[in-house]
């Protein structure tokens, strides 16, 4: 079991923030997210897209951003555990011990969620009788490429995902690509190959078709695909794989008996706290009177709840509050020659 | 101000004055109709405000920009006449526009 200060549930731009100032006042902390990366919605969802209100910086792109918190936080030892997902709490005494999907167990007298949205995961098929397949024949991610050899494969998208796929597989599978409509959002030269594999017959494509139904048993036999012309094609094929991006779902946290209201968590404006002592929600995903849904106001509420963890990491000792630009002991937790 | 009908899934219908400048999503946000999630809150990023344009409406309706029908790609069930929300904002013109909800958004 880990044993740290504060928790940080959420790796976006308010989570790392939010570890910068507790590892300023002297706190320990922990990252956990559902993404395999740092950065949350800037880096998931908006990367290359320009920001043009964090406060001294004219513009910077998500991943700029992201990059720039990170670096602030050099000077800092800060664990993350990214690709898992905080399942479980409960309360042991004057702690919070938390579990991750993967295992991982925290005891912390501080939880700060800076969740955003929700954790990302895959966007599914809709043809219910798909969960039946999934992970067997129906998958939305690839860990293992080999078992597709010999095999044949359709591959639903539009985007790069689905083309790098398409043409990576095709090596040694026979593949179909299968898209809503006649043009792909994928990079240019990506879509320049596909095209060249499917004129030479190496990829079969089927454009402005949608998944309509799959059959088997134990694993899938085939689907059937419907043109925007209601046509219907049936397609023999061994394995299904859909990219169709990431989704926001608020989670296991819905369970902890906290205070939700259209997926926000009703916190005060002083401690960023909770009904629940001890958690504490930050960003996007916090909600109280005047609230704005503003990088600028996610830094702002990691500050504070960040030094409403010091009163429970440390309950024997007075939080003092001290600038960076004088203070010695900051200046020694950053590493900073006087 | 316009009035605005999203009908839901179920067939329940909403008929709703919105003021303009908002987007069409706000107005069903704002006024607590279920079946628009909008979980990226307006900057076309998610898709889970996604709605169904009746046909007689839908060529009146400015044309999509770069991005909506990307993003389109990963809404739930997309149609030929599906549109974000977010990116259809109201004006005098839009009255009596009338939306259809998907089954979900997710």
């Amino acid at each position: 079991m880990i044993k740290t200060d504060a928790l940080i549930i959420g790796a976006g731009p308010t989570g790392l923030f939010t570890a910068h100032q507790l590892k300023l006042i002297g706190l320990s902390c922990e990252i956990v997210d559902n993404l395999d990366k740092i950065g949350g919605q800037c880096i998931e969802l908006y990367p290359d897209k320009p920001i043009y209100d964090i406060p001294a910086i004219p513009e910077c792109t998500g991943e700029e951003l992201t990059n720039n918190l990170i670096n602030q936080l050099k000077p800092f030892d800060v664990k993350f555990h990214l690709s898992e997902r905080v399942e479980e709490v409960k309360k042991n005494n004057e702690n919070w011990e938390v579990k991750t999907n993967k295992g991982t167990e925290f005891s912390t007298p501080n939880i700060i969620i800076a969740g955003g949205v929700g954790s990302f995961e895959p966007r599914k098929f809709s043809p219910k009788e798909c969960e039946k397949f999934e992970n067997k024949s129906v998958f939305y991610s690839i860990k293992d490429k080999t078992v597709f050899k010999g095999k044949t494969v359709s591959i639903f998208g539009g985007g790069d995902s689905a083309l790098d796929w398409a043409i990576e597989l095709s090596k040694d599978s026979k593949v179909n690509l299968i898209h809503r409509r006649d043009e792909f959002r994928g990079a240019q030269a990506t879509v320049d190959k596909m095209n060249d594999l499917a004129n030479s017959n190496k990829i079969s494509l089927f454009t402005k078709y949608q998944l309509k139904s799959v059959s088997g048993n134990e694993n899938l036999d085939s689907i059937e695909i419907e043109h925007d012309n209601k046509e219907v094609k049936n397609l023999k094929t061994d394995y299904v794989l859909g990219f169709f991006g990431l989704i926001m779902q608020l989670g296991p946290i819905a369970n902890w008996g906290l205070n939700i209201d259209k997926k926000t968590i009703s916190v005060d404006t002083e401690k960023f706290e909770t009904n629940q002592k001890g958690i504490y929600a930050v960003g996007d995903i916090c909600n109280y009177p005047g609230k704005l849904k503003l990088i600028l106001s996610g830094f702002h509420e990691g500050a504070l709840a960040a030094r409403a963890c010091f009163k429970l990491a440390r309950p024997n000792e007075k939080y003092r509050f001290e600038f960076t630009t004088s203070s010695k002991s900051i200046k020694n937790r950053l590493g900073v020659k006087e | 101000m316009p009035k605005i009908t999203y009908i839901e899934h179920n067939g329940k219908s909403h008929t709703i004055e919105i003021a303009n400048g908002l987007s069409v999503m706000e107005g069903a946000v704002q006024n607590n109709i279920p079946g628009i999630d909008a979980d990226c809150g307006g900057s076309m990023a998610c898709a889970t405000c996604h709605v169904y344009v009746k046909e007689e409406w839908f060529n009146k309706l400015p044309k999509k920009e770069d991005g909506e029908e990307d993003m389109l790609d990963m809404a739930f069930e997309p149609k030929k006449n599906s549109r974000l929300s977010c990116q259809l904002m109201v004006t005098d013109q839009l009255e009596g526009l009338v939306v259809n909800l998907p089954e979900k958004q997710v």
